[in-house]
């Protein structure tokens, strides 16, 4: 048995400590990517708050996109509520909600993790410094994540953390893809062709996937392959796939703990079904954009049925 | 004024409780003590174990400063402590059941008709209600002071939700983890199945009518931005039982229901960490968002418990307190074991007079006040600061009681420069069902400024780990 407002806390504590990180990578993908280009680098920084979702607050904020105004806005400016400093803020007082369903281990990790991000973020950031400060935020959601798996009983407290972490990086993925693509590629011909590697890798970077890509698929950076794996790879732990099965593992088993199914869980199979097709050309013959504006707009509306049938509020 | 030090009287020989701790002490490098204070800072910070101070943006979070030199009772002392301990809380819940239904106490003219009459904390709404197991006050903090070899006195009776004894747990484990060596060679007697005797207790004071083997128990917290809301999720997490906000509860069925996952879920008894004023907007303050409407019909129907029970604060009341003598010997029949401070009521007008000629020497406190605000040290305060408050007291006599500055015992903590004495208190902890059970400890609160008198953690107190001997 959980209230539903400490299963509420669970998911977005979840979602924020995700955030948090897929912000850090964010920021060391166009932090490269500026380090490697000659030309004028404000076009990358740019893509950056836009996968960030957050380009009209940023305007609100400051007039240039470059490293300096982009990661103070991204990592440390708490009237950005994605920022690093305000998701962990968040993540932590949802962590301080729901403190009697986390075990000590993942409770001190949170709070450590806020302590010291905090600590980091404090001053506004010597572009010098940036590198280790990235490294710095994501050995802390490291740590949180590491003691939550190794800590926590696999009950219903479990499967809302991961609903939550696995909605939230969907997400991101998603709109990565989505913007990158926008960008990157002017028009649909340019599909099968071999772009400035520099640009492709970035987009494999802010998922942490630049490695990784070459060990699956051992060819040049392709726009379909790229799709490809963080699309429908079941194997990529940041692929919309993988996302879906494991939030479609966790609803099924709170599906029998409870013994009662609800509409999020058909909206889950749906998703999940759509992301099971034999090939990315489907995909890109749907559309790529329409394809990812749709799942962006499933993925969001699972949170809300899920908030609703479990009575989150 | 040389106060008491109950580790050494007058700078001379250890007593006797503190005399194997002293051997160890004496033994210990001073570099590494000072490394455990740093060691012990960052536990606590790890852990949130930490207080909201209201008005205060800067610290929103603060840690309550520890010193690693326990405060030891011995074994003897200790026995004597919870007799007049049991027996003052037997009477506070027989004065509080009589205050709600016979007023026999009133008849007899041992206590004023209105002190009680046109006092806030007196609640109607409980009149003639009998709460579960006949129980108003469950859990009480007793706060005593020492300034003698065998004089104790008591200061103050928490009746409505005291707070601390998360402190008296974590303080016991931190110390445990710093000096294990130490509880190897000192007997000490464990506290830490607090939670477990608080879970049982509040468990056979359920409702008549709930037949459940387990009751189903919750903690009720103002939230996350309360200043004791660390302990509320630390005594949930320890009994396990469910933490709870208003918003999550409801009445169903006439019953109180919490929102789960799986829908509306009864509980049997609420530790409810929430003023009376917020329970239930129906019947208190109506802009209450921290309560339960309709909890109040819920209780007076017998199926629910809360503990405490609403209308305790008239038991503890600062006014009433003066009356604790008489109102131990008017329901056990005997004298009080825990003396009282002696203490002028200021609504009366020989009381007043003395008072207003001897601001220099006493306290005063306001009736209602707690926390250690809105009170004048007279000793401490300037000539200024006694004459506006002289003002305050003249304009409402009824507001205020004064008592002796008692010099309270001392007890060293760890500065720089080594031991330094300094002033403390002791909350030892009360959980009350069909029996009375009192945990072999407390919290010891410890002003941490040098003179000074006040203890309160609002105000620059700390706390100390209390040992009571097993001897």
């Amino acid at each position: 048995m959980l209230l539903g407002r400490t299963a509420n806390g669970l998911y977005w504590m979840n979602r924020y400590i995700e955030r948090s990180e897929n912000m850090a990578r964010l920021v060391d993908a166009g932090l490269r990517l500026a380090l490697t280009r000659t030309a004028d680098a404000s076009d990358e920084w740019a893509s950056i708050v836009a996968s960030a979702g957050a380009a009209d607050t940023f305007r609100q904020r400051h007039s240039e996109f470059n490293a300096e105004t982009v990661s103070d806005f991204l990592l440390r400016d708490p009237t950005n509520p994605g920022s690093v400093v305000s998701s962990m803020e968040t993540a932590r007082s949802n962590g301080r909600m729901v403190r009697t369903a986390l075990t000590r281990e993942t409770w001190e990790s949170i709070n450590d993790g806020w302590m010291s991000i905090k600590r980091m973020l404090a001053n506004p950031i010597d572009g010098r410094d940036l590198p280790a400060i990235l490294d710095g935020i994501k050995r802390e959601t490291a740590i949180i994540r590491g003691s939550f798996h190794g800590t926590m009983l696999r009950n219903e407290i479990f499967d809302f953390s991961q609903i939550g972490t696995f909605v939230e990086r969907a997400d991101n993925t998603a709109r990565i893809l989505d913007v990158k693509y926008y960008v990157l590629l002017p028009s649909v011909s340019w599909v099968g062709s071999t772009l400035d590697n520099y640009q492709w890798e970035s987009i494999l970077r802010s998922v942490s996937a630049h490695r990784s890509y070459r060990w699956v698929y051992d060819a040049e950076y392709k726009p379909s392959l790229i799709a490809d794996y963080l699309i429908l790879n079941g194997r990529m732990p940041r692929s919309l796939a993988f996302c879906y099965r494991n939030i479609a593992e966790s609803l099924n088993f709170l599906a029998s703990e409870y013994g009662v199914r609800h509409s999020c869980h058909d909206l889950a199979e749906s998703v999940l079904s759509r992301l099971k097709v034999s090939s990315i050309k489907e995909v890109f013959d749907q559309g790529l954009h329409e394809f990812l504006t749709d799942f962006i707009g499933d993925n969001s509306r699972l949170g809300s049925e899920i908030a609703q049938n479990y009575r989150f509020y | 004024m040389v106060a008491f030090d109950e580790m050494r009287p007058d700078g001379a020989d250890v007593r006797e409780p503190y005399r194997r701790y002293e051997g160890w002490l004496s033994a210990q490098d001073a570099a590494r003590l000072t490394e455990k204070m740093t060691d012990a800072e960052r536990v606590f910070r790890r852990t949130g174990i930490t207080f909201n101070v209201y008005g205060d943006n800067e610290a929103a979070e603060r840690l309550i400063p520890f010193d690693i030199v326990p405060r030891i009772i011995a074994g003897r002392e200790w026995r004597r402590l919870t007799q007049g301990i049991e027996q003052r809380v037997m009477a506070l819940n027989a004065f509080l059941d009589d205050i709600y239904h016979r007023q026999e106490i009133l008849r007899a003219g041992r206590i004023p008709r209105e002190l009680i009459a046109g006092n806030e904390a007196f609640l109607p709404e409980m009149i003639g209600m009998k709460p579960p197991g006949g129980v108003y006050t469950h859990i009480i903090g007793v706060d005593i002071v020492r300034t003698g070899e065998d004089e104790f006195f008591v200061l103050e009776d928490n009746a409505r939700t005291p707070s601390g004894v998360s402190y008296m747990l974590e303080n016991r484990e931190t110390m445990m983890q710093l000096f294990p060596e130490l509880f190897q060679s000192v007997k000490v007697r464990p506290v830490e199945n607090y939670p477990q005797l608080l879970r049982q207790s509040l468990g056979r004071v359920r409702p008549n009518g709930c037949t459940k083997e387990m009751p189903r128990v919750a903690v009720l917290t103002p939230g996350i931005y309360n200043s004791a809301y660390f302990e509320h999720a630390f005594l949930a997490d320890q009994m396990g039982v469910e933490l709870v906000e208003g918003s999550d509860l409801r009445v169903v069925d006439g019953c109180v229901a919490m929102r789960t996952t799986e829908g509306y879920k009864e509980i049997d008894v609420l530790y409810r960490r929430v003023d009376d004023d917020f329970l239930d907007p129906l019947t208190f303050r109506s802009d209450s968002a921290l309560g339960i409407a309709g909890i109040m019909d819920v209780y007076r129907a017998g199926n629910i418990t809360i503990a405490n029970a609403p209308g305790t604060g008239i038991a503890d009341d600062k006014a009433i307190y003066s009356y604790m003598p008489e109102i131990i010997e008017f329901y056990t029949g005997r004298r009080a074991i825990l003396g009282n401070i002696p203490t002028w009521r200021c609504s009366e007008d020989d009381s007043l007079k003395y008072v207003l000629e001897h601001l220099h020497e006493l306290v005063v406190k306001e009736v209602h006040g707690s926390g250690g605000y809105g009170m004048l040290v007279g000793p401490a305060a300037s000539k200024k600061e006694r004459e506006t408050f002289a003002a305050k007291l003249k304009a409402r006599p009824g507001n205020y009681i004064a008592q002796p500055t008692l010099s309270l015992s001392t007890c060293p903590i760890l500065t720089d420069a080594g031991l330094s004495p300094r002033h403390v208190d002791l909350r030892p902890f009360v959980l009350v069902s069909d029996k009375v059970q009192i945990v072999p400890g407390g919290l010891t609160r410890v002003a941490l400024k040098q003179g000074s008198l006040v203890v309160n953690s609002s105000q620059g107190g700390g706390t100390k780990d209390t040992w009571v001997l097993d001897d």
